[in-house]
């Protein structure tokens, strides 16, 4: 309508102009932290950035991208609901409140003035019609599971969210139904599968893939294959978001070495994650600008029930043996070089919620007595013959700490351990899934939202999507589905802490360390923070 | 002349023979790497969904779209239709594989050609003093070093140089990326062509020693030809012949052993594009890529052959 | 006309000849007992050949014996590796990582902890037999396809060499990454993929040296005497052939334990419970800028390995070769 149009070419302007006033006044703040040679008095500084990154191995569209490359540049191209801090806080971003009575019924309200980069603008629909298509079982997404807790998500029949679980109110207002209570349901709205789409998009969703247009801070200027990506400040933002430089430039790189070589040459501005065989030295080499902090990845591996020796009872000391076999702090020294913390619970030290207190959790310090005794115990039952074997997919570096872990197992417990490599990833998750793994196996999980039970439900509650052990515990069941339903997110993590406690008895995986992101800059920039997701937020990093 | 008359309608003949049998050395080699990545382990569909893996709907889905869920040889025999109307089918990111093929084959045949140059401009070379002086100083100190060159694996190498000569010296960029000229590529050439270059080096010399003792130096020495027009005009051209076959082959082999090369100086070419392909498990990919591969090197290698009739008199093709 | 005509009775019944009256002179038969000992023929010596004159050359060669040596030393560690270390090659404890070495661990210790010198030690035996297998089997298929390419043509050359050039083209390492994911991972099928992807190029260096020699008058003469044609081509054509193909094929034997190393680094070589070089050498790449030794001494190895079989290879070609022989 008219007037809406009006209201809304004014919103532009006036956004606009917030976001200028905000350019300015923030770069009187960042002024004095500065380095020399800044010529601008105001606005933010003008070099582009550049990152490592990988080849996105889908097009970019969002409920399709499921990995780290596409997903760099999707967090910089769109804006969802909520954003998250560096710490996993979530914040407001296009949404101007998430509103619900009761945890099910949740109500949507969207700011106005947002606009894709096309100029049409971001509207209630454009997130419903968006979660719709990613929904929809037809489209066969990769990010389809995402919207699992929606009313009317089906996996066995075509099933249009729109009108079940979702429903638009008006141009700025939506309503969700979700299937049961879930207290973080916000919390979820920062992630990818969630970001609102153009109208454009419907029409040819390939092309879109290879030119998104979105709403985030950046535009997608040009993409070579196999090479790079560069991305520009997008001026018609309306968000917190603000760049703070003059464009980011993601090189991508077949392996970390290379990027790391190049850092080192001052060919790289910022690198997200420090090669292997750079981990004792990086640290020196790059002196204050390295950086190695927690992040929201958990390693573990896995034991199911279905290995001899395994089941049951005797299944428990054994599994309780070989955790106290495992000496983490001297792994994570000599192998990691400190680039990894021993865990000490089964979610991630950056989450709301995480604690290294939880009864039972002593089961994951080194005891060779104790190993001993216990597994002395479990062979009373029944006497242990065979080698332990650690299975993992031999493509993605581990082989250092698996053997550094088997190694730990057979010189306590005194039996036969090694690892079992896969030569690729395809073949190491098929024996996964169709459950024809014989020995433990390696398995690790990074949070797609900052939730404590993003690392509980989808890995522990009976019958979940990557349940790969065939864990299943009533008892830890009744509390995770308490903790949903809780009246807040504090009520909810005493839950969710709780449920950690039943599986440090039975240990359904074996926590080892969270991985810590490691990464780093060169002098030629500053204001280099990583997020909870060892993501930098690229958007603050400067550069003259 | 009436001899050369015929010797030019043989060849031809031989040309057009061997170019006809092209075609089933081209089915028989797409044929045995479909085959080979069909007996591939694991399930490429899966893959995709990452560490958690996909919801079976979606995963069916995706194997119906990639005609995955037929039998083996409907899936071979819809690509190799594809083929003929030059459809090399869709990668599994989504990407058409004749596009891929478009960017990254350019990069890696630059990086062989230069690969190629370097080694036979100094593997020739080193390998004609060498054998010209042999059992000598220099003779020793270069046999050393190709061996020292064959028995160091080529990452490390390529390490070692990208290290040295990129990060420390600052020579070269450390890498290519987007940037792809010759200066960029000198560095992996280098790298990509030394163990051929200890192969050159060696037999250029031994062919090279070979031939000074032969009859026919004797007699032109006797003759009273200076000793660099015997060495320029005999020795070297008859000396060329078995590594003129090498250098043939070896761009095929180039090529495709790029693979290590290209990932340490992160070379957007076709050896990271078909190891990617491969780790996925992306058949249309893979065998689009190796028939690439494969046809470079037949042609490469048809063109040795003639050359050999050429430059060997010895030689006749019946 | 002078009276003298000695040596007359050398001339028989040659006065009615013509120039019956000149004089001819002969030189003196000479009867001294020097010469007689050089010109004579040695009746008492043994029958040679090729094979015994090549030994006679090869026995005088230092670096034959060089070479041999390091040979026996290289085969008795893979052979026999107790004798030369009783530490357990997979005996690690991570306490000692980067351990410098000590009494009974002459060569430190690795990331793991394990002992590098006995991995060294054990790491032979993988490697040697990888690349032994391989450049026999190699050499087998290889010459055996490429001379009977090369001597008989047309059909059989055309169809011999088109199926080989089916291996040949598909690249060596990337068929190596594809076939190692389907198969077991051990030292035959490893030696097997190198095989069934490397016998092309024996194959054409085989047929190039066939088709040189097969015009030949030696070859036309045999032709002509009777001999049948297989009986040519294995006594006659393919000794020719040799020379090249040992030259390419101690080379390729170094190369073969190379390309093992590199599988290896692509995480489809020998399985990591087996100790092998090529194994630690890619592990040892995380150590490359911080303790390199610990890529140095399997990659030693390798590299001496490697060039002994490469110079027992030049030795044994320069004298089996005539055309290569020292002026």
């Amino acid at each position: 309508m008219k007037i809406q149009r009006f209201a809304g070419v004014t919103a532009v302007i006036a956004a606009g102009a917030l976001a200028l006033t905000a350019c300015s006044s923030s770069s009187d703040d960042e002024g004095s932290t500065s380095t020399d040679g800044e010529t601008t008095a105001s606005g933010p500084s003008t070099g582009i950035v550049s990152v490592n990154g990988n080849e996105p191995q889908n097009p970019l569209v969002p409920a399709n991208t499921n990995e780290v490359g596409g997903g760099l540049l999707l967090d910089l191209t769109f804006s969802g609901l909520q954003y998250y801090d560096a710490e996993g806080g979530a914040h407001l971003e296009v949404a101007e409140s998430i509103e619900s009575d009761d945890a099910q019924n949740w109500t949507i309200k969207i700011k106005d003035g947002w606009t894709f980069s096309d100029g049409t603008p971001v509207t209630a629909s454009s997130f419903v019609d968006a979660w719709n298509w990613g929904a929809l079982l037809s489209n066969a997404t990769l990010s389809s599971y995402f919207f699992e807790s929606i009313e009317g998500f089906s996996y066995e029949e075509e099933s249009e969210l729109k009108g079940q679980g979702l429903e638009v109110v008006d141009d700025s207002t939506f309503t969700v139904k979700l299937k049961a209570p879930e207290a973080d349901f916000p919390l979820r709205l920062g992630y990818s599968a969630y970001f609102p789409l153009p109208e454009s998009f419907y029409d040819d969703p390939d092309a879109f893939g290879e030119a998104p247009i979105g709403n985030g801070p950046y535009l997608l200027d040009t993409w070579t294959h196999d090479a790079e990506a560069k991305l520009v400040p997008n001026p018609d933002y309306s968000g917190d978001r603000t760049p703070q430089n003059g464009g980011v430039d993601v090189k991508f790189y077949q392996t970390q070495d290379a990027a790391y070589n190049d850092l080192l040459a001052g060919q790289l501005d910022v690198i997200t994650a420090v090669p292997d065989s750079a981990f004792a030295t990086y640290q020196d080499e790059l002196g204050d600008r390295a950086v190695n902090q927690p992040s929201a990845v958990f390693q573990s591996f896995t034991i199911p029930e279905t290995v001899p020796h395994f089941e049951g009872e005797e299944g428990k000391l054994r599994r309780q043996a070989i955790s106290h076999a495992v000496n983490r702090e001297e792994i994570t020294d000599v192998i990691f070089d400190g680039t990894r913390t021993p865990a000490s619970d089964f979610t991630s030290p950056v989450i709301d919620g995480w604690s290294d207190s939880i009864p039972g959790s002593d089961v994951l310090e080194f005891d060779e007595q104790k190993a001993k005794d216990l597994w002395a115990q479990a062979d009373e039952m029944s006497p242990y013959e065979g080698t332990f074997t650690l299975a993992y997919n031999a493509d993605g570096g581990h082989q250092a700490w698996v053997d550094a872990t088997t190694n730990s197992i057979k010189n306590v417990l005194g039996i036969e351990a090694e690892g079992k490599p896969y030569p690729a990833f395809a073949e190491f998750r098929q024996d996964i899934t169709d459950r024809k793994m014989d020995g433990a196996f390696r398995t690790g999980w990074q949070a797609d939202y900052p939730a404590l039970n993003n690392f509980l439900a989808p890995l522990y509650k009976t019958g979940a999507g990557s349940n790969d052990g065939d864990y299943s515990s009533e008892e830890f069941d009744g509390l995770i589905d308490q903790g949903a339903a809780a009246d807040s997110v504090e009520d909810a993590n005493k839950f969710f802490q709780q449920a950690q406690e039943v599986l440090f008895e039975d240990l359904p995986a074996i926590p080892t360390w969270y991985s810590n992101v490691t990464g780093g800059s060169a002098e030629t920039v500053e204001n280099v923070e990583f997020g909870w997701n060892s993501v930098p937020l690229l958007y603050e990093v400067t550069k003259n | 002349m009436a001899a050369t008359g015929r010797k030019v309608s043989l060849m031809a003949w031989y040309v057009a023979r061997r170019v006809m049998q092209l075609i089933p050395v081209f089915l028989g080699a797409t044929l045995l790497i479909y085959s080979l990545v069909f007996l591939l382990p694991g399930d490429p569909i899966q893959a995709l969904g990452g560490e958690r893996g996909l919801p079976p709907a979606v995963a069916d889905q995706l194997r119906a779209h990639y005609n995955l869920d037929k039998p083996f040889i409907i899936q071979y025999l819809l690509y190799l239709k594809g083929l003929l109307s030059f459809d090399l089918g869709v990668s599994f990111s989504g990407r058409e594989v004749s596009e891929i093929i478009a960017s990254a084959f350019p990069t890696t045949f630059q990086l062989a050609i230069m690969a190629l140059v370097i080694e036979a401009v100094f593997g020739v070379g080193v390998g004609l003093i060498a054998g010209m002086r042999k059992g000598g100083i220099f003779d020793a100190t270069f046999l050393v070093v190709s061996l020292i060159v064959i028995a160091v694996p080529i990452f490390v190498i390529g390490f070692v140089v990208q290290f040295v000569f990129g990060v420390k010296l600052g020579w070269f960029p450390p890498t290519v990326g987007s940037d792809v000229t010759f200066y960029t590529l000198l560095a992996p050439a280098i790298v990509l062509g030394s163990v051929s270059f200890a192969y050159v080096l060696r037999l250029t010399r031994t062919t090279v020693a070979e031939n000074l003792s032969a009859d026919y130096v004797r007699t032109a020495t006797a003759k009273g030809l200076a000793r660099p027009r015997v060495v320029r005009v005999h020795v070297l051209r008859n000396s060329l012949i078995p590594v003129v076959t090498f250098l043939g082959v070896d761009l095929g082999a180039l090529m495709g052993g790029a693979v290590v090369t290209e990932g340490i100086f992160n070379v957007p070419g076709i050896g990271n594009a078909l190891y990617t392909a491969i780790k996925a498990q992306d058949s249309p990919s893979v065998v689009s890529i190796v028939t690439v591969l494969v046809i470079v090197f037949l042609i490469a290698n048809l063109l040795v052959d003639l050359l050999y009739a050429v430059l060997d008199p010895r030689i006749r093709y019946a | 006309m002078p009276e003298n005509r000695p040596n007359d009775e050398l001339l028989h019944g040659a006065s009615s000849a013509p120039f019956a009256d000149q004089e001819h002179y002969f030189a003196d038969e000479d009867t001294s007992p020097v010469l007689d000992a050089v010109d004579a023929p040695d009746e008492s010596a043994p029958p040679t050949s090729l094979w015994r004159d090549a030994w006679n050359q090869v026995k005088v060669r230092p670096l034959f014996w060089v070479s041999a040596a390091l040979i026996l030393l290289v085969v008795l560690v893979a052979a026999f590796p107790q004798l030369f270390s009783s530490v357990d090659p997979r005996q690690c404890d991570l306490g000692n990582s980067y351990g410098a070495p000590s009494a009974g661990h002459p060569f430190g210790y690795d990331r793991q902890g394990c002992d590098i010198y006995s991995r060294v030690i054990y790491g032979a035996r993988a490697s040697v037999v990888v690349g032994v297998l391989t450049t026999i089997g190699v050499v087998i298929i290889g010459s055996m396809i490429g001379g009977v390419a090369g001597f008989y043509g047309k059909l059989t050359d055309s169809l011999l060499s088109r199926v080989g050039d089916i291996f040949f083209a598909i690249p060596l390492l990337l068929a190596a990454i594809v076939t190692m994911q389907v198969l077991d991972r051990n030292v035959w099928t490893v030696a097997g993929v190198l095989i069934v992807f490397g016998w092309p190029q024996i194959a054409r260096i085989t047929r190039g040296a066939v088709l040189s020699v097969r015009n030949s008058e030696f070859v036309t003469a045999s032709q002509a005497l009777g001999l049948s044609k297989p009986a040519i081509l294995a006594r006659h054509v393919m000794p020719n052939a040799i020379a090249p193909i040992i030259v390419i094929a101690t080379v390729s034997l170094g190369t073969f334990i190379v390309v093992e190393a590199t599988l290896s680094y692509l995480g489809i070589g020998l399985p990591p419970t087996t100790v092998s070089w090529g194994g630690d050498i890619s592990q040892a790449q995380a150590a490359l800028r911080t303790n390199p030794q610990v890529l140095f001494y399997p990659a030693g190895a390798l590299g001496l390995t490697v060039l002994s079989f490469m110079m027992m290879g030049d030795v044994v070609r320069d004298a089996l070769d005539p055309k290569a022989r020292k002026r």
